[in-house]
Protein backbone atom coordinates (compact mmCIF):
# COMPACT_ATOMS: atom_id res chain seq x y z
CA UNK A 1 0.00 0.00 0.00
CA UNK A 2 2.66 2.41 1.12
CA UNK A 3 4.93 1.47 -1.73
CA UNK A 4 2.13 1.96 -4.23
CA UNK A 5 1.38 5.45 -2.92
CA UNK A 6 5.04 6.34 -3.10
CA UNK A 7 5.40 5.07 -6.64
CA UNK A 8 2.34 7.03 -7.68
CA UNK A 9 3.77 10.13 -6.09
CA UNK A 10 7.07 9.62 -7.89
CA UNK A 11 5.20 9.25 -11.20
CA UNK A 12 3.29 12.47 -10.69
CA UNK A 13 6.45 14.31 -9.74
CA UNK A 14 8.10 13.21 -12.97
CA UNK A 15 5.10 14.24 -15.08
CA UNK A 16 4.83 17.65 -13.44
CA UNK A 17 8.56 18.25 -13.75
CA UNK A 18 8.59 17.34 -17.45
CA UNK A 19 5.57 19.56 -18.15
CA UNK A 20 7.21 22.52 -16.45
CA UNK A 21 10.36 22.12 -18.54
CA UNK A 22 8.40 21.85 -21.80
CA UNK A 23 6.27 24.90 -20.98
CA UNK A 24 9.30 26.95 -19.96
CA UNK A 25 11.17 26.05 -23.14
CA UNK A 26 8.20 26.90 -25.31
CA UNK A 27 7.55 30.18 -23.52
CA UNK A 28 11.13 31.38 -23.69
CA UNK A 29 11.51 30.55 -27.38
CA UNK A 30 8.18 32.24 -28.05
CA UNK A 31 9.13 35.40 -26.17
CA UNK A 32 12.54 35.70 -27.84
CA UNK A 33 11.17 34.77 -31.29
CA UNK A 34 13.63 31.92 -31.51
CA UNK A 35 12.55 28.94 -33.52
CA UNK A 36 14.26 25.82 -32.23
CA UNK A 37 13.44 23.73 -35.30
CA UNK A 38 14.72 26.43 -37.60
CA UNK A 39 17.90 26.63 -35.53
CA UNK A 40 18.53 22.93 -35.81
CA UNK A 41 17.76 23.01 -39.53
CA UNK A 42 20.50 25.56 -40.19
CA UNK A 43 23.13 23.43 -38.43
CA UNK A 44 24.22 21.56 -41.60
CA UNK A 45 24.60 24.86 -43.45
CA UNK A 46 26.70 26.33 -40.67
CA UNK A 47 28.84 23.23 -40.64
CA UNK A 48 29.41 23.40 -44.40
CA UNK A 49 30.44 27.05 -44.05
CA UNK A 50 32.97 26.16 -41.36
CA UNK A 51 34.48 23.38 -43.44
CA UNK A 52 34.66 25.46 -46.63
CA UNK A 53 36.08 28.60 -45.02
CA UNK A 54 37.95 27.70 -41.84
CA UNK A 55 40.86 25.73 -43.21
CA UNK A 56 44.52 26.53 -43.20
CA UNK A 57 46.29 27.26 -46.46
CA UNK A 58 49.99 27.35 -47.30
CA UNK A 59 49.85 31.10 -47.49
CA UNK A 60 48.48 31.60 -43.98
CA UNK A 61 51.27 29.49 -42.54
CA UNK A 62 53.56 32.41 -43.28
CA UNK A 63 51.74 34.30 -40.59
CA UNK A 64 52.48 31.56 -38.06
CA UNK A 65 55.55 33.17 -36.39
CA UNK A 66 53.59 36.34 -35.76
CA UNK A 67 50.63 34.40 -34.38
CA UNK A 68 52.90 32.32 -32.15
CA UNK A 69 54.48 35.48 -30.81
CA UNK A 70 51.06 36.84 -29.89
CA UNK A 71 50.11 33.48 -28.41
CA UNK A 72 53.21 33.47 -26.20
CA UNK A 73 52.36 36.98 -25.06
CA UNK A 74 48.87 35.81 -24.08
CA UNK A 75 50.10 32.73 -22.25
CA UNK A 76 52.73 34.69 -20.33
CA UNK A 77 50.20 37.33 -19.40
CA UNK A 78 47.82 34.66 -18.09
CA UNK A 79 50.57 33.10 -16.02
CA UNK A 80 51.66 36.47 -14.64
CA UNK A 81 48.08 37.37 -13.73
CA UNK A 82 47.60 34.02 -12.02
CA UNK A 83 50.83 34.05 -10.02
CA UNK A 84 50.42 37.58 -8.75
CA UNK A 85 46.78 36.88 -7.90
CA UNK A 86 47.94 33.75 -6.03
CA UNK A 87 50.07 35.81 -3.65
CA UNK A 88 47.20 38.10 -2.73
CA UNK A 89 44.67 35.26 -2.62
CA UNK A 90 46.82 33.35 -0.17
CA UNK A 91 46.59 36.17 2.36
CA UNK A 92 42.90 36.73 1.68
CA UNK A 93 42.32 32.98 1.95
CA UNK A 94 44.05 32.81 5.32
CA UNK A 95 42.01 35.79 6.48
CA UNK A 96 38.73 34.38 5.22
CA UNK A 97 39.10 30.81 6.44
CA UNK A 98 37.37 29.83 9.67
CA UNK A 99 40.34 27.83 10.94
CA UNK A 100 43.04 30.44 10.33
CA UNK A 101 41.03 33.67 10.36
CA UNK A 102 42.02 36.02 13.16
CA UNK A 103 38.99 38.29 13.25
CA UNK A 104 35.46 38.25 11.93
CA UNK A 105 35.89 41.67 10.38
CA UNK A 106 38.93 40.69 8.30
CA UNK A 107 37.21 37.45 7.34
CA UNK A 108 34.14 39.28 6.11
CA UNK A 109 36.39 41.70 4.22
CA UNK A 110 38.22 38.85 2.47
CA UNK A 111 35.01 37.10 1.51
CA UNK A 112 33.50 40.37 0.28
CA UNK A 113 36.50 41.06 -1.99
CA UNK A 114 36.36 37.50 -3.26
CA UNK A 115 32.67 37.60 -4.09
CA UNK A 116 32.81 41.01 -5.79
CA UNK A 117 35.79 39.94 -7.89
CA UNK A 118 34.27 36.59 -8.75
CA UNK A 119 30.66 37.52 -9.42
CA UNK A 120 31.51 40.11 -12.06
CA UNK A 121 32.60 38.21 -15.19
CA UNK A 122 36.13 38.73 -16.49
CA UNK A 123 34.77 40.28 -19.69
CA UNK A 124 32.82 42.84 -17.67
CA UNK A 125 35.96 43.62 -15.68
CA UNK A 126 37.85 44.15 -18.92
CA UNK A 127 35.19 46.59 -20.15
CA UNK A 128 35.15 48.46 -16.82
CA UNK A 129 38.93 48.70 -16.68
CA UNK A 130 39.10 49.77 -20.35
CA UNK A 131 37.59 53.09 -19.34
CA UNK A 132 40.39 53.94 -16.95
CA UNK A 133 43.40 52.16 -18.44
CA UNK A 134 42.66 52.28 -22.17
CA UNK A 135 43.36 49.64 -24.80
CA UNK A 136 46.60 48.03 -23.67
CA UNK A 137 47.95 44.90 -22.06
CA UNK A 138 47.75 46.38 -18.55
CA UNK A 139 43.97 46.36 -18.84
CA UNK A 140 43.95 42.72 -19.93
CA UNK A 141 46.34 41.78 -17.17
CA UNK A 142 44.26 43.56 -14.53
CA UNK A 143 41.01 42.00 -15.72
CA UNK A 144 42.51 38.51 -15.48
CA UNK A 145 44.12 39.39 -12.15
CA UNK A 146 40.84 40.48 -10.58
CA UNK A 147 38.99 37.41 -11.86
CA UNK A 148 41.71 35.07 -10.61
CA UNK A 149 41.87 36.84 -7.26
CA UNK A 150 38.18 36.20 -6.64
CA UNK A 151 38.24 32.60 -7.72
CA UNK A 152 41.49 31.63 -6.01
CA UNK A 153 40.54 33.29 -2.72
CA UNK A 154 37.33 31.32 -2.68
CA UNK A 155 39.15 28.07 -3.54
CA UNK A 156 41.88 28.67 -0.96
CA UNK A 157 39.35 29.36 1.81
CA UNK A 158 37.68 26.02 1.08
CA UNK A 159 41.00 24.13 0.87
CA UNK A 160 42.27 25.56 4.13
CA UNK A 161 39.04 24.87 5.99
CA UNK A 162 38.85 21.35 4.67
CA UNK A 163 42.42 20.20 5.04
CA UNK A 164 43.91 21.64 8.15
CA UNK A 165 41.38 22.11 10.93
CA UNK A 166 42.60 19.29 13.17
CA UNK A 167 46.32 20.01 12.83
CA UNK A 168 45.71 23.70 13.53
CA UNK A 169 43.93 22.77 16.75
CA UNK A 170 46.81 20.53 17.81
CA UNK A 171 49.47 23.14 17.15
CA UNK A 172 47.46 25.82 18.89
CA UNK A 173 47.38 23.54 21.93
CA UNK A 174 51.20 23.27 21.94
CA UNK A 175 51.54 27.05 22.20
CA UNK A 176 52.68 27.62 18.61
CA UNK A 177 52.38 31.14 17.18
CA UNK A 178 50.00 32.01 14.36
CA UNK A 179 52.63 32.12 11.61
CA UNK A 180 54.27 28.92 12.80
CA UNK A 181 50.91 27.22 12.46
CA UNK A 182 50.31 28.69 9.00
CA UNK A 183 53.75 27.78 7.63
CA UNK A 184 54.15 24.39 9.24
CA UNK A 185 50.65 22.95 9.31
CA UNK A 186 48.29 24.82 6.98
CA UNK A 187 50.51 25.36 3.95
CA UNK A 188 52.14 21.90 3.84
CA UNK A 189 48.72 20.31 4.15
CA UNK A 190 46.95 22.46 1.54
CA UNK A 191 49.79 22.82 -0.97
CA UNK A 192 48.76 20.08 -3.43
CA UNK A 193 45.21 21.36 -3.58
CA UNK A 194 46.38 24.94 -3.95
CA UNK A 195 48.76 24.07 -6.79
CA UNK A 196 45.96 22.18 -8.45
CA UNK A 197 43.73 25.25 -8.28
CA UNK A 198 46.52 27.50 -9.57
CA UNK A 199 47.06 25.25 -12.59
CA UNK A 200 43.34 25.22 -13.26
CA UNK A 201 43.34 29.01 -13.04
CA UNK A 202 46.16 29.29 -15.59
CA UNK A 203 44.21 27.14 -18.04
CA UNK A 204 41.05 29.15 -17.51
CA UNK A 205 42.95 32.40 -17.87
CA UNK A 206 44.42 31.43 -21.23
CA UNK A 207 40.91 30.80 -22.50
CA UNK A 208 39.59 34.07 -21.07
CA UNK A 209 42.69 35.95 -22.23
CA UNK A 210 41.63 35.35 -25.82
CA UNK A 211 38.27 36.96 -25.17
CA UNK A 212 39.73 39.76 -23.09
CA UNK A 213 42.33 40.34 -25.83
CA UNK A 214 39.57 40.99 -28.37
CA UNK A 215 38.28 43.78 -26.12
CA UNK A 216 41.59 45.28 -25.07
CA UNK A 217 43.36 44.83 -28.40
CA UNK A 218 46.21 42.73 -27.09
CA UNK A 219 47.62 39.25 -27.53
CA UNK A 220 46.11 36.45 -29.53
CA UNK A 221 42.61 37.86 -29.10
CA UNK A 222 43.65 40.90 -31.09
CA UNK A 223 45.01 38.75 -33.92
CA UNK A 224 41.79 36.79 -33.97
CA UNK A 225 39.71 39.95 -34.08
CA UNK A 226 41.90 41.52 -36.78
CA UNK A 227 41.80 38.54 -39.15
CA UNK A 228 38.12 38.01 -38.49
CA UNK A 229 37.22 41.58 -39.34
CA UNK A 230 39.40 41.56 -42.49
CA UNK A 231 37.56 38.39 -43.57
CA UNK A 232 40.80 36.42 -43.56
CA UNK A 233 39.12 33.21 -42.44
CA UNK A 234 42.11 30.96 -43.14
CA UNK A 235 44.18 32.97 -40.65
CA UNK A 236 41.27 32.83 -38.18
CA UNK A 237 41.36 29.05 -38.49
CA UNK A 238 45.09 29.03 -37.79
CA UNK A 239 44.67 31.26 -34.73
CA UNK A 240 41.85 29.09 -33.38
CA UNK A 241 43.86 25.93 -33.94
CA UNK A 242 46.90 27.35 -32.17
CA UNK A 243 44.78 28.35 -29.17
CA UNK A 244 43.17 24.94 -29.01
CA UNK A 245 46.51 23.15 -29.22
CA UNK A 246 48.13 25.31 -26.55
CA UNK A 247 45.19 24.89 -24.17
CA UNK A 248 45.20 21.12 -24.65
CA UNK A 249 48.96 21.00 -24.10
CA UNK A 250 48.68 23.05 -20.92
CA UNK A 251 45.92 20.80 -19.68
CA UNK A 252 48.05 17.73 -20.27
CA UNK A 253 51.00 19.29 -18.48
CA UNK A 254 48.93 20.36 -15.49
CA UNK A 255 47.24 16.97 -15.28
CA UNK A 256 50.65 15.39 -15.15
CA UNK A 257 51.84 17.78 -12.44
CA UNK A 258 48.70 17.08 -10.44
CA UNK A 259 49.29 13.34 -10.66
CA UNK A 260 52.84 13.76 -9.38
CA UNK A 261 52.09 16.02 -6.43
CA UNK A 262 48.87 14.49 -5.12
CA UNK B 1 49.16 23.10 46.44
CA UNK B 2 47.55 21.06 43.73
CA UNK B 3 48.71 21.30 40.11
CA UNK B 4 45.27 21.89 38.65
CA UNK B 5 42.26 23.35 40.33
CA UNK B 6 38.89 23.72 38.60
CA UNK B 7 36.44 25.92 40.47
CA UNK B 8 32.73 26.11 39.67
CA UNK B 9 33.46 25.92 35.96
CA UNK B 10 30.53 26.72 33.68
CA UNK B 11 30.37 26.79 29.88
CA UNK B 12 27.59 27.21 27.35
CA UNK B 13 27.83 27.44 23.57
CA UNK B 14 24.36 28.92 23.22
CA UNK B 15 21.89 30.59 25.55
CA UNK B 16 19.55 27.71 26.35
CA UNK B 17 21.87 24.75 26.93
CA UNK B 18 24.71 24.62 29.42
CA UNK B 19 27.45 22.17 28.49
CA UNK B 20 29.22 22.42 31.84
CA UNK B 21 27.62 23.48 35.08
CA UNK B 22 29.36 24.10 38.40
CA UNK B 23 32.22 21.66 37.85
CA UNK B 24 34.86 21.65 40.61
CA UNK B 25 37.78 19.30 41.23
CA UNK B 26 41.48 19.31 41.98
CA UNK B 27 44.23 17.22 40.46
CA UNK B 28 47.55 16.59 42.20
CA UNK B 29 50.85 16.32 40.35
CA UNK B 30 51.48 12.80 39.05
CA UNK B 31 47.85 11.65 39.19
CA UNK B 32 46.31 9.59 36.39
CA UNK B 33 42.67 10.66 36.14
CA UNK B 34 40.00 9.35 33.80
CA UNK B 35 36.92 11.32 32.94
CA UNK B 36 34.06 9.08 31.87
CA UNK B 37 30.58 9.87 30.74
CA UNK B 38 28.17 9.48 27.81
CA UNK B 39 28.60 11.41 24.55
CA UNK B 40 27.58 15.02 24.98
CA UNK B 41 28.25 15.04 28.73
CA UNK B 42 30.83 17.80 28.25
CA UNK B 43 34.04 15.75 28.57
CA UNK B 44 35.79 17.33 25.58
CA UNK B 45 34.67 20.82 26.56
CA UNK B 46 35.95 20.31 30.09
CA UNK B 47 39.35 19.23 28.79
CA UNK B 48 39.54 22.17 26.38
CA UNK B 49 38.69 24.64 29.14
CA UNK B 50 41.83 23.56 30.99
CA UNK B 51 44.15 24.82 28.23
CA UNK B 52 41.59 27.38 27.08
CA UNK B 53 41.07 25.98 23.60
CA UNK B 54 37.50 27.07 24.38
CA UNK B 55 36.86 30.19 26.41
CA UNK B 56 35.80 29.81 30.02
CA UNK B 57 32.38 31.35 30.73
CA UNK B 58 32.01 30.96 34.49
CA UNK B 59 34.27 29.93 37.32
CA UNK B 60 38.00 29.51 37.33
CA UNK B 61 40.68 27.13 36.17
CA UNK B 62 43.94 27.46 38.11
CA UNK B 63 46.85 25.61 36.54
CA UNK B 64 50.25 25.67 38.22
CA UNK B 65 49.33 28.84 40.12
CA UNK B 66 48.02 30.73 37.05
CA UNK B 67 44.43 31.72 36.52
CA UNK B 68 43.97 30.32 33.01
CA UNK B 69 40.98 32.50 32.17
CA UNK B 70 42.76 35.79 32.81
CA UNK B 71 46.01 35.15 30.92
CA UNK B 72 46.83 37.36 27.97
CA UNK B 73 47.81 35.90 24.60
CA UNK B 74 51.52 35.63 25.32
CA UNK B 75 51.06 34.19 28.80
CA UNK B 76 48.51 31.71 27.47
CA UNK B 77 51.00 30.54 24.85
CA UNK B 78 53.63 30.08 27.51
CA UNK B 79 51.23 28.15 29.71
CA UNK B 80 50.20 25.88 26.84
CA UNK B 81 53.80 24.71 26.41
CA UNK B 82 53.34 23.05 29.82
CA UNK B 83 50.19 21.23 28.70
CA UNK B 84 50.37 18.41 26.19
CA UNK B 85 47.26 17.39 24.28
CA UNK B 86 46.38 14.14 22.55
CA UNK B 87 43.38 13.85 20.26
CA UNK B 88 40.97 11.19 19.07
CA UNK B 89 41.90 11.75 15.43
CA UNK B 90 45.61 12.26 16.23
CA UNK B 91 45.52 15.73 14.60
CA UNK B 92 48.87 15.34 12.88
CA UNK B 93 49.85 16.99 9.61
CA UNK B 94 49.44 13.87 7.42
CA UNK B 95 51.67 15.02 4.57
CA UNK B 96 54.69 15.69 6.80
CA UNK B 97 57.09 13.12 8.18
CA UNK B 98 56.82 11.60 11.64
CA UNK B 99 59.87 13.42 12.95
CA UNK B 100 58.60 16.77 11.67
CA UNK B 101 55.31 16.21 13.42
CA UNK B 102 57.04 15.31 16.67
CA UNK B 103 59.18 18.45 16.52
CA UNK B 104 56.03 20.55 16.08
CA UNK B 105 55.67 20.09 19.83
CA UNK B 106 58.63 22.42 20.36
CA UNK B 107 57.08 25.44 18.61
CA UNK B 108 55.85 26.89 21.89
CA UNK B 109 59.45 27.38 23.00
CA UNK B 110 60.54 29.08 19.78
CA UNK B 111 60.22 32.48 18.19
CA UNK B 112 58.04 32.72 15.11
CA UNK B 113 61.05 32.94 12.77
CA UNK B 114 62.83 29.97 14.33
CA UNK B 115 59.64 27.96 13.97
CA UNK B 116 59.05 28.91 10.34
CA UNK B 117 62.65 28.12 9.36
CA UNK B 118 62.49 24.86 11.29
CA UNK B 119 65.54 25.62 13.44
CA UNK B 120 65.72 22.88 16.04
CA UNK B 121 68.71 22.25 18.29
CA UNK B 122 70.57 18.93 18.30
CA UNK B 123 69.23 18.26 21.78
CA UNK B 124 65.67 18.64 20.58
CA UNK B 125 66.25 16.28 17.65
CA UNK B 126 67.89 13.72 19.91
CA UNK B 127 65.01 14.00 22.34
CA UNK B 128 62.56 13.45 19.46
CA UNK B 129 64.36 10.27 18.41
CA UNK B 130 64.60 9.15 22.02
CA UNK B 131 60.82 9.47 22.40
CA UNK B 132 60.14 7.70 19.10
CA UNK B 133 62.39 4.86 20.23
CA UNK B 134 60.61 4.69 23.56
CA UNK B 135 57.29 4.45 21.74
CA UNK B 136 58.63 1.81 19.37
CA UNK B 137 58.22 3.74 16.11
CA UNK B 138 61.80 4.87 15.57
CA UNK B 139 62.08 3.09 12.21
CA UNK B 140 59.17 5.13 10.84
CA UNK B 141 60.76 8.50 11.69
CA UNK B 142 61.15 9.59 8.06
CA UNK B 143 57.89 8.15 6.77
CA UNK B 144 54.95 10.36 6.01
CA UNK B 145 52.34 10.21 8.77
CA UNK B 146 49.54 9.17 6.41
CA UNK B 147 51.39 5.91 5.72
CA UNK B 148 51.13 4.85 9.37
CA UNK B 149 48.37 2.85 11.04
CA UNK B 150 46.03 4.52 13.53
CA UNK B 151 47.86 3.18 16.54
CA UNK B 152 51.22 4.33 15.19
CA UNK B 153 49.81 7.79 14.40
CA UNK B 154 48.52 8.09 17.95
CA UNK B 155 52.01 7.23 19.22
CA UNK B 156 53.35 10.10 17.09
CA UNK B 157 50.73 12.26 18.80
CA UNK B 158 51.98 11.11 22.20
CA UNK B 159 55.59 11.85 21.22
CA UNK B 160 54.56 15.33 20.04
CA UNK B 161 52.96 16.07 23.40
CA UNK B 162 55.83 14.63 25.44
CA UNK B 163 58.54 16.62 23.64
CA UNK B 164 56.87 19.72 25.06
CA UNK B 165 58.13 18.54 28.47
CA UNK B 166 54.65 19.10 29.83
CA UNK B 167 53.51 19.03 33.44
CA UNK B 168 50.17 17.62 32.40
CA UNK B 169 48.87 15.72 29.38
CA UNK B 170 45.24 16.05 28.34
CA UNK B 171 43.96 13.12 26.26
CA UNK B 172 40.68 13.60 24.43
CA UNK B 173 39.41 10.07 23.76
CA UNK B 174 42.83 8.82 22.66
CA UNK B 175 41.62 5.30 21.83
CA UNK B 176 38.11 5.96 20.51
CA UNK B 177 39.05 5.25 16.88
CA UNK B 178 41.44 2.37 17.53
CA UNK B 179 40.91 -1.38 17.67
CA UNK B 180 41.17 -3.12 21.09
CA UNK B 181 44.73 -4.25 20.49
CA UNK B 182 46.05 -0.83 19.51
CA UNK B 183 44.00 0.70 22.33
CA UNK B 184 45.79 -1.44 24.86
CA UNK B 185 49.20 -0.50 23.43
CA UNK B 186 48.37 3.21 23.58
CA UNK B 187 46.99 3.05 27.13
CA UNK B 188 50.02 1.04 28.30
CA UNK B 189 52.40 3.62 26.84
CA UNK B 190 50.41 6.50 28.32
CA UNK B 191 50.38 4.92 31.74
CA UNK B 192 54.03 3.83 31.84
CA UNK B 193 55.54 7.00 30.37
CA UNK B 194 53.51 9.45 32.44
CA UNK B 195 54.40 7.44 35.56
CA UNK B 196 58.08 7.34 34.65
CA UNK B 197 58.31 11.06 33.91
CA UNK B 198 55.90 11.96 36.72
CA UNK B 199 53.51 13.74 34.36
CA UNK B 200 49.92 14.27 35.38
CA UNK B 201 47.47 12.74 32.92
CA UNK B 202 43.78 13.43 32.37
CA UNK B 203 42.09 11.07 29.92
CA UNK B 204 38.60 11.28 28.49
CA UNK B 205 37.30 7.78 27.97
CA UNK B 206 34.22 5.96 26.79
CA UNK B 207 35.16 2.56 28.16
CA UNK B 208 34.49 2.20 31.90
CA UNK B 209 36.56 -0.96 32.18
CA UNK B 210 39.67 0.65 30.72
CA UNK B 211 39.23 3.66 32.98
CA UNK B 212 38.96 1.38 35.99
CA UNK B 213 42.06 -0.65 35.18
CA UNK B 214 44.42 2.20 34.23
CA UNK B 215 43.56 5.20 36.34
CA UNK B 216 44.11 6.12 39.97
CA UNK B 217 41.00 8.16 40.04
CA UNK B 218 37.80 8.48 38.01
CA UNK B 219 35.58 11.49 37.49
CA UNK B 220 32.11 10.69 36.20
CA UNK B 221 30.46 13.41 34.15
CA UNK B 222 26.80 13.49 33.23
CA UNK B 223 24.86 16.35 31.63
CA UNK B 224 27.65 18.81 32.40
CA UNK B 225 27.99 18.02 36.09
CA UNK B 226 30.21 15.76 38.18
CA UNK B 227 28.26 12.76 39.52
CA UNK B 228 31.21 10.67 40.68
CA UNK B 229 34.69 11.58 41.86
CA UNK B 230 36.85 9.08 43.65
CA UNK B 231 39.46 6.34 43.44
CA UNK B 232 38.86 3.85 40.63
CA UNK B 233 38.11 0.90 42.94
CA UNK B 234 35.21 2.82 44.49
CA UNK B 235 33.40 3.06 41.16
CA UNK B 236 30.49 0.66 41.58
CA UNK B 237 27.78 -0.42 39.19
CA UNK B 238 25.42 2.02 40.86
CA UNK B 239 27.71 4.92 40.05
CA UNK B 240 28.05 3.89 36.42
CA UNK B 241 24.25 3.73 36.27
CA UNK B 242 24.21 7.27 37.57
CA UNK B 243 26.81 8.41 35.03
CA UNK B 244 25.28 6.77 32.00
CA UNK B 245 21.67 7.00 33.18
CA UNK B 246 21.14 3.30 32.54
CA UNK B 247 19.50 0.65 34.63
CA UNK B 248 21.23 -2.69 34.85
CA UNK B 249 18.44 -4.16 36.97
CA UNK B 250 16.61 -5.66 34.01
CA UNK B 251 19.77 -7.30 32.80
CA UNK B 252 20.29 -8.94 36.19
CA UNK B 253 16.77 -10.30 36.15
CA UNK B 254 17.41 -11.85 32.78
CA UNK B 255 20.49 -13.57 34.08
CA UNK B 256 18.72 -15.01 37.12
CA UNK B 257 15.89 -16.40 35.00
Amino acid sequence: MNEKVMRNQRKWQTIIFATIIIVLTYLSSDITNFNIIHGIATLPNAFTWIVSNLFITQETLERLPKILEKLAETILMSIAATTTATVFSLFLGLMGSKTTGTSNLLGAFARFIASVARNIPVVAWALILLLSFGQNSVTGYLALFVGSLGFLTRAFIESIDEASQSAVEALRATGATYFQIVYKAVIPQCLPQMISWILFMIETNIRSATLVGILTGTGIGYSFDLYYKTLNYHAVALVTLSIVISVIMLELISNHIRKVIL
Amino acid sequence: MSLLKVEKLGKSYNADAKVLNDVSFEVEAGEFVSIIGPSGAGKSTLLRCINRMVEIDEGKVIFDGNDVGSLNKKELRKMRTNIGMIFQHYNLVPRLSVIENVLHGRFGYKTTVQGILGKFTEDEKEQAFYLLKKLGIEEHAYKRCDQLSGGQQQRVGIARSLIQEPKIVLCDEPIASLDPNASKVIMDYLKSITMELNITCIVNLHQVEIARSYSDRIIGLSKGGIVFDGPSYRLSTDSTDLIYGTKTVEKRQLVTV
